[in-house]
């Protein structure tokens, strides 16, 4: 198996992006990472989206940015696993190089949601549930996340405000990133007294709606420095399932899939969950947050509001946690955000991450999902000198 | 909803027919091809209990398409004695006497209409039990 390097990134801010179709969100994040390195081709596209067939009636989207970028006839095909699709094409990009199959890939996400009208966007985003035992019954992809926040707080005795104290800190964070969707800060009264989505959710809980495209550029570590100066190493990288439906779960509040793709790129990467200098989490509710932390060994299972009230979750804290901002600010364009994740680590770990630069970030850790965690991606990414 | 897809499932909404696993005795809801805790298939049918408790639920005030009429409009998790635990909606209750821990039993609802030509949907849902009636 070949070693992977990532030489290159692009993105668009995410947002609303009323004058921009689903080409070309993904065609400005593709030439941007493109244009920054010096490769000679690219031998496939592997791009992650989940709603295009709903919203934009699109399917056949690999052909689709394939054709805008003049890139055909390379293969290029769509991954999707829901919300974790990016990172899906992550891994799919990461075996087609390390194989040896394809040398030079571009992988990336893009998402158009607001190509969706009135509630067809709730709608398409709640399939990454159970249609037949979940959505059938009219439960939503937020209420499911809903049922697992008051089991948390029952079991945990946690108290609500801390979920609205880790959004503020996402807004925090999201509020000096330019490629976020949300740059404001807010306070904890901001979530309490939002709207309720799907009790005890609010609104100030939930990723905001919106469309763009992140795009990362892969090639074997030997070959990196011929194409680019500086580069980072795919270092581990794990992927698991669970239940489709959560309630068929022996522990509603272990996401066991995330435990279970973490371990696997520890073990991979040689890395402890110590030794991770950042991490990108998928926060697409506070909730998810809470279990994704303790899930990847960040936190003791119940304990995420003693670390975060530490501090431990801040930019100077033991492990700092969504320098984005989170989906929670920076923005959740589903299929894409899996890639965003990986690129916002790249900028940390190379050192172009603007006012959010930690300083001597070694090693980062991106964790995305499907569902509630019904599908796992977790990736290690390395700074090469 | 075509019709043959909602009729497929009739064991499961008007019934609630669940799987039991002769190898290791656990109830598998929804049904599977096989057990997600031994891994074999040698299943028997098992019919989920007609009362169980609510361990979580929430109050859905975005319904999606198909919901607009009944929102806000309860879910919840319901767990039986066995251990089992089955997600579905909670029907005629008062939002505000919704507790964790309450007792619900089986009933028997329509549960969305699927535009003017389609059909309607039935199925079982879970009301509260009222200890004085």
């Amino acid at each position: 198996m070949r070693r992977v390097a990532i030489i290159s990134y692009g993105m668009t801010k995410v947002d609303r992006h009323w004058n921009k179709s689903i080409k070309d969100l993904f065609s400005e994040a593709t030439l941007k990472a493109i244009n920054k390195v010096n490769i000679p081709k690219v031998d496939a596209i592997f791009v992650g989206n989940m709603c295009a067939s709903d919203l934009c009636d699109q399917n056949n989207i690999g052909t689709v940015v394939a054709d805008h970028l003049g890139m055909i006839p390379i293969p290029s095909y769509r991954i999707e696993a829901a919300c974790g699709s990016g990172g899906a094409a992550i891994l799919s990009g990461f075996m087609a190089v390390s194989s040896g199959l394809f040398d030079i890939v571009v992988v990336g996400g893009v998402e158009k949601l607001t190509d969706g009208v009135g509630k067809k966007a709730t709608f398409s985003l709640g399939k990454a549930a159970d249609f037949e035992y979940e959505l059938f019954y009219g439960i939503t992809f937020a209420s499911l996340n809903a049922l697992i926040m008051r089991r948390y707080m029952e079991v945990y005795k946690v108290p609500r405000e801390a979920f609205a104290d880790f959004a503020v800190l996402m807004h925090r964070n999201g509020a000096k990133n330019p490629y976020a969707q949300l740059q404001f800060e807010i306070n904890r009264e901001t979530v309490l007294k939002s709207e309720d989505i799907a009790d005890p959710i609010k609104l100030y809980d939930c990723a905001p709606i919106g469309d763009g495209a992140a795009v990362v550029i892969l090639c074997p570590l030997e070959d990196a420095s011929r194409y680019s100066d500086s580069f980072v190493e795919i270092a581990g990288i794990g992927s698991a399932t669970d239940t489709i439906d959560i309630a068929s779960r022996e522990d509603l509040l272990l996401l066991k899939s995330i435990l279970i793709a973490a371990n696997n790129a520890y073990k991979m990467a040689k890395v402890s969950p110590s030794d991770i200098d950042l991490a990108e989490i998928h926060d697409a509710f506070t909730i998810n947050a809470a279990l994704s932390l303790e899930a990847l060994g960040f936190s003791k299972r119940g304990e995420f509001d003693k670390l975060l009230y530490d501090g431990a979750f801040e930019p100077d804290g033991l492990i700092p946690v969504n320098l984005s901002g989170g989906l929670k600010s920076r923005g959740h364009p589903v299929g894409a955000t899996g890639v965003y994740q990986i690129a916002e680590i790249i900028m940390q770990l190379l050192g172009e991450a603007g006012k959010n630069q930690l300083k001597n970030a070694e090693i980062g850790l991106a964790q995305n999902m499907a569902g509630v965690a019904s599908n796992s991606y977790v990736t290690i990414l390395k700074r090469c000198r | 909803m075509s019709v043959p897809r909602y009729w497929r499932n009739i064991p499961q909404r008007v019934r609630m027919e669940a799987l039991k696993c002769k190898s290791c005795g656990k109830i598998i809801y929804p049904p599977r091809a096989k057990c997600i805790y031994c891994g074999k298939n040698d299943f028997e049918c098992y019919t989920i209990p007609e009362k169980g408790r609510l361990i979580s639920f929430s109050i859905i005030r975005h319904p999606p398409i198909g919901f607009e009429h009944t929102t806000p409009y309860v879910v919840g998790i319901i767990e039986f004695e066995n251990g089992l635990r089955i997600s579905s909606q909670i029907t005629d209750v008062d939002i505000n006497e919704l507790k964790i821990g309450m007792e619900v039993e089986q009933v028997f609802r329509k549960v969305s209409e699927d535009g003017k030509s389609g059909i309607i949907q039935y199925a079982i849902k879970f009301r509260p039990i009222f200890q004085n009636i």
